[in-house]
């Protein structure tokens, strides 16, 4: 084929950067609004009692109660479906409610999980202690383990569950290879890429089945609102095999109807919404979609930032004498940098995990000394963030936990933010000396 | 449902309700390389009001098993054999693009059967752009990338699915993606561009019959509609604004609107 029909050949559709504006909203069907309008409304007028009988038996596409789908929540879902290439999404009132709700339309009681073993410490606790509360057990496997994903697999295991990047220890899964390992068990690849963004990665490109994200971090960016969403890849047959009977049998809340028949690549989403939003009703509001909205417009402007800000303090710390070790998936001495290199091709994320010199009494000084850096338990934030896992996101873990999760108690997890780089470096100057000081006294 | 013919299983969605053999019968025939899910804004709505659908998906797409069929008229005279097969004597049919050459042809073939007909995004022939045929001859997905960027208009580009949370583009793609590309759309498209007895046949159709055409339409668009609509005594023409090929799911609410007034009116169900 000759370069000029190549050319003439290539689909016209939006980039990242068009779609971050524009996907999921069209002013002339909203009054001519150029902004997403925020519907702040529980509910919705029927035309006729035809048309809401219409709505609920899932006849027609529309909205009925804000609970289950708003308006201005379905733009944010269309924008991420659209940034990721997504069949579909279903925005959540955090990350955590979007896991939550992931599991619960994937698994019965008596069905398995292999989760990796370093997540957010809320997310190891869901999987550790409340799910199996639910009938719901989890085998836990350290992210490079690859081949132990595969050991874990059981009959009743209906998905592996992972952070592609874990927190806070910087490991990644190897997704392609773990996505292979699923797909030959028959389940899905369940990734969390809220440390990513769908401009760094977009987990349905490396095999991944469903995408879950706290929208809280990068996507939102501005530390102002608590929202999660899942993602669907549509690519996963639910009718390959018998695993997943609620997805492809006739399902009684709804005349019988089996999701996996009637809406193929969007049936997870489907019935995450209309069994999953009715049943527990985890709904986003309005405001807080609109709100990540207005981050997600200049999302890959703030991760470029983000990004080239993070390389930056990772030289910086590479070469600090109070610093023992630096986690990042840019250094090249890091375990997986290469596949980094691979997955992350836009840049490695704007989380640094690092060990300082003098344990945690160090890393306590330090936190408490920096003044531009804030302390607090969020990631993702324009501003700089910084906290001591072990005693902070974390702490509610027993000391094997911890160790298995890769904590340990020098560990300060940053989470680099936009402001001028310098003043970033100054202010961890004040930080270290401060933690030195101690160490300092007690040598006289 | 599954059920057999000539021998192959045959998957057809009936609208998420049992199929009842009292009931009118609706056939629905989806476009190249697609599935019976392009119509399930329109197939529940006629399965909860006193119709029995059949939304299939043809030999070698979607749940179907067999192999892709390789000319218009052979997959005319298949659907005749479902409407044989599943015990019924008429039926009336909705066509999407490509299934709308292939009920405009089954209709002329089999007058008594089919009692009214229905085509969204038609023409009376469908010739294939050359460099889109031979992607899809190839295998390779760029053919279903441009397929779905033609076939979109705002709705697709832009968002805006009538079902919250769904993107059109992404979902449209990844049923074009369900079988092999060469299995499936190729085969297809090779058969749309073979395709020469359109017009002929549109000559011969004397029953209820609305064309439902959209501006923003590249594949089929609204004067080749008209063309088609203009062979077909007393045929019906409805013109959707702002509104690409897709316009069963870009626009459902509309085309069901029409679809619901056009079929209720000329096929009604006891």
């Amino acid at each position: 084929m000759s370069d000029k029909t190549k050319k003439g050949t290539d689909a016209k559709t939006y980039k990242f950067d068009t779609l971050s504006l524009h996907a999921g909203y069209q002013p002339h069907k909203n009054a001519g609004s150029r902004q997403v309008p925020i519907y702040q409304t529980t509910s919705y007028l029927f035309d006729d009692v035809d048309h809401a009988a219409a709505l609920f038996n899932l006849e027609r596409g529309g909205h009925i109660y804000s609970r289950i789908s708003n308006p201005t929540v379905g733009v944010l879902e269309e924008r991420v479906a659209s940034l990721e290439g997504g069949t579909a999404a279903l925005a959540t009132s955090s990350g955590m409610s979007a896991i939550f709700l992931t599991v619960m339309t994937l698994c019965e009681a008596g069905d398995h999980l292999v989760v990796s073993s370093q997540l957010y410490g809320g997310t190891v606790n869901l999987f550790r202690l409340t799910l199996p509360k639910f009938g719901i057990k989890c085998t836990f496997v350290k992210p490079r383990d690859t081949e132990g994903f595969k050991k874990a697999i059981q009959k009743n295991t209906k998905g592996i569950f992972g952070e592609l990047v874990g927190n806070p220890g910087n490991e990644l899964m190897n997704m392609p290879e773990i996505s292979k390992i699923a797909h030959e068990a028959g389940i899905p690849l369940i990734v969390d890429a809220t440390y990513q963004t769908p401009y760094l990665c977009k987990p349905f490109e490396h095999g991944a089945d469903i995408v879950v994200h706290s929208l809280t971090k990068w996507m939102a960016g501005h530390g102002s609102s608590m929202a999660g969403i899942l993602v669907e890849g549509g690519n996963f047959d639910w009718m390959q095999n018998d695993k997943f009977p609620t997805m492809t049998k006739p399902y009684e809340g709804y005349h019988g109807l089996s999701f996996a028949e009637e809406f193929g690549p969007t049936a997870f989403t489907m019935k995450a919404r209309a069994e999953g939003m009715r049943d527990f009703g985890p709904c986003l509001s309005p405001q807080n979609a609109w709100n990540v909205l207005q981050g997600i417009e200049t999302l890959s402007v703030r991760m470029k930032k983000h990004c080239s800000n993070a390389e930056e303090m990772v030289k910086y710390l590479l070469g600090h004498e109070s610093v023992a070790w630096v986690s990042h998936p840019s250094v090249p001495d890091h375990p997986d940098h290469e596949l980094a290199k691979k997955l992350l091709p836009n840049g490695r994320g704007s989380m640094i995990a690092f060990g300082i010199k003098g344990g945690k009494d160090a890393g306590v000084a330090f936190i408490n000394n920096v003044k531009l850096a804030s302390h607090l338990a969020n990631v993702g934030d324009t501003r700089t963030l910084v906290i001591h896992p072990a005693s902070g996101t974390h702490s509610q873990m027993d000391e094997a936990t911890l160790k298995f999760a890769g904590l340990s108690h020098d560990m300060i997890r940053l989470s680099v933010g936009i402001e001028d780089i310098d003043d970033i470096k100054n202010d961890f100057e004040i930080g270290f000396r401060a933690a030195r000081k101690p160490r300092l006294v007690s040598n006289q | 449902m599954k059920f057999k013919v000539n021998g192959n299983e045959v998957f057809a969605s009936t609208g998420g309700r049992p199929f009842d053999k009292k009931k009118p019968l609706i056939i629905f025939v989806h476009g190249s390389g697609l599935t019976h899910m392009t119509w399930v804004l329109q197939t529940r709505y006629f399965a909860f009001h006193g119709y029995s659908v059949l939304a299939l998906d043809l030999p070698g797409h979607g749940l179907s098993g067999g192999k892709s069929l390789k000319s218009i008229e052979d997959m005319a005279d298949w659907i005749n054999s479902v409407i044989d097969s599943v015990g019924y004597k008429e039926a009336s049919l909705v066509g999407h693009s490509q299934g709308c050459l292939i009920t405009i042809e089954c209709t002329a073939r089999y007058p008594d059967k089919i009692k009214t007909l229905s085509l969204m995004g038609g023409a009376g022939a469908i010739p294939m752009n050359p460099e889109l045929l031979a992607l899809a001859e190839n295998g390779d997905p760029k053919a279903v990338d441009l397929m779905m960027d033609w076939a979109h208009g705002p709705a697709g580009h832009f968002g805006g699915h009538p079902v919250p949370g769904l993107y059109h583009i992404n979902t449209g793609g990844m049923l074009a993606k369900s079988r092999t590309i060469k299995e499936t759309l190729a085969v297809d498209f090779r058969a749309c561009d073979n395709y020469k007895n359109g017009f002929e046949a549109a000559k011969k159709i004397k029953i209820p019959t609305l064309s439902i055409l959209a501006t923003d339409d590249k594949m089929c668009p609204v004067k080749e509609g008209k063309k088609l609509a203009d062979l077909i005594e007393g045929s019906k023409v409805d013109i959707i604004d702002n509104c690409g090929h897709m316009m069963l799911l870009e626009e459902a609410d509309r085309v069901l609107k029409v679809l619901k007034l056009f079929i209720t009116t000329n096929y009604p169900s006891k």
